[in-house]
């Protein structure tokens, strides 16, 4: 057994642990360091419940070990809301209902951030795709892919309007 | 579940990794993607003593054509493959099969040499390196070796050519020719589970429209990935017709060695194997023609 001192930055914080091998990221994220935002779901990669960022990466959390996460930079969904403003992700799932039960929003928006912020304007066939490897029990599908259309709108709208602003400025 | 416990390595070249390999042996497994290790660690049914971690060695990911060969460094993920311009358009059959591995979030991490060097009968990529007449590069103490796909996997389960101390390291696959095409068709009940049965085609045509090269690969209808031989040669010399088609389906479902199970009985996954196979070489002869991509 093999003990390891890690160094990860989550949600912009830097936090040093000393963690077993056989730990795995979720159990560290939410044992470790209380932040049960991020769900077990299947336990075996099947049901993105676990879903976080690694590097930008939607990566299943529960099939990394903590120990493969040193020096990486994780985006769970408490960074999602940013001085007690929702994420227009957040926004979305709230506005279009997109949660039932409510357990596998936390990695469906993770998953959903990443597709936006690779394709911001993606269709819903884009999207449906996107997704694939996220389970809803509740099969609620249509109206998270109707929030996270809502996010990819709004998200797009914040990018433009300062572009739009800077245009006068521009050759 | 919390794997049983481990020492674990991060590798930082490749030297060393093959050193480390050589140090613990038997007790020592590659750690890449890590999609279909960590579920078995969970599961309990791989317990290895020592975990070399290569995802930091650098230069292991790459896809590019060179001197008629398209190299694949061995860990380049399932995600970039799909994403490629490259694949997508120059290998559609590639694209057809990454594209159909796990789900898009798995294949964020998921390598295509983990994909081949676990050697399931239920993975993807081996049907495809089969159908396109692949080789991989293994590299041990003695230095790099090539070796057909053909002679990597054996009839068992799990099981490799690799030798001890080797760590697969490239995946080469001849350029397309003029007139040639391929195709993967999975049959699978669910995004993210393994096929009922999966077909991979790959067709080279001569001016005339004859087949001159085939190849024909079968996933998860054994107990280790099929080549279909006979299918492939009874296919040479022929126009891919409606009739040589169907003679080479045949003799696909002859190969495919399937067991019932939650995915099917086994009288179902051979039909499925000849409706996949007509299908797929349907459609590698469209591509081969410069039909739709």
């Amino acid at each position: 057994m093999s003990k390891h001192t890690i160094h990860v930055t989550i949600n912009g914080t830097a936090y040093e642990d000393t963690v077993e091998a056989r730990t795995l990221l979720v159990h560290w994220l939410r044992d470790g360091l209380r932040l049960t935002g991020t769900h077990i779901g299947c336990d075996t990669s099947s049901c993105g419940a676990c879903t976080i960022l690694v590097d930008g990466k939607a990566t299943k959390s529960c099939t990394m070990f903590a120990v493969q996460a040193d020096g990486r930079e994780l985006m769970t969904v408490e960074g999602l809301e940013q001085n007690g403003q929702l994420h227009p992700l957040q926004e979305g799932f709230h506005e279009k209902h997109a949660l039932q039960c409510g357990y596998c929003t936390p990695g469906m928006m993770m998953t959903g951030l990443a597709l936006l912020q690779s394709n911001p304007n993606p269709t819903e066939e884009e999207i449906r795709v996107g997704i694939s490897g996220n389970l809803c029990r509740c099969t609620g599908y249509v109206n998270i892919v109707k929030a996270i259309q809502y996010a990819g709108e709004k998200m797009r709208e914040a990018q433009q309007s300062p572009v739009a602003a800077g245009e006068g400025g521009g050759e | 579940m919390i794997p049983g416990s481990f020492d674990y390595v991060s590798a930082q070249s490749l030297p060393e990794a093959i050193a480390l390999l050589g140090q613990y042996g038997d007790d020592a497994k590659i750690l890449a993607g890590g999609h279909s290790l960590i579920p078995l660690l969970r599961y309990r049914l791989a317990a290895p003593a020592v975990l070399i971690d290569i995802n930091r060695i650098d230069g292991l990911a790459y896809m590019q054509e060179t001197d008629g060969m398209l190299h694949i460094g061995a860990l380049t993920r399932e995600a970039d493959l799909d994403r490629s311009p490259l694949i997508r358009n120059r290998y559609p059959i590639l694209y057809d099969t990454a594209r159909n591995i796990a789900d898009p979030v798995v294949r964020n991490w998921a390598t295509v040499g983990g994909n081949l060097a676990h050697a399931d009968p239920a993975n993807d990529h081996p049907a495809t390196m089969l159908a396109l007449g692949a080789s991989v590069v293994a590299e041990g103490p003695a230095g790099p070796r090539v070796i057909p796909i053909d002679e990597f996997f054996t009839d068992v389960t799990f099981e490799t050519t690799l030798q001890p101390g080797e760590i697969l390291t490239e995946i080469r696959i001849p350029a397309p020719t003029e007139r040639s095409g391929g195709a993967y068709l999975k049959l699978e009940r669910k995004v993210g589970d393994y096929a009922i049965a999966g077909v991979a085609a790959y067709v080279q045509l001569d001016a005339n429209g004859l087949v001159t090269s085939a190849g024909i690969g079968l996933t998860n209808v054994g107990p280790a990935p099929i080549k279909a031989r006979a299918a492939e040669q009874a296919l040479l010399g022929k126009p891919l017709d409606e009739q040589s088609i169907r003679a080479a389906a045949d003799l696909a479902e002859a190969a495919s060695q399937p067991t019932s199970d939650t995915r099917g009985p086994a009288e179902y996954k051979r039909a499925m194997v000849h409706t996949l196979c007509t299908r797929a070489l349907r459609k590698a002869a469209e591509r081969a023609q410069g039909g739709a991509a």
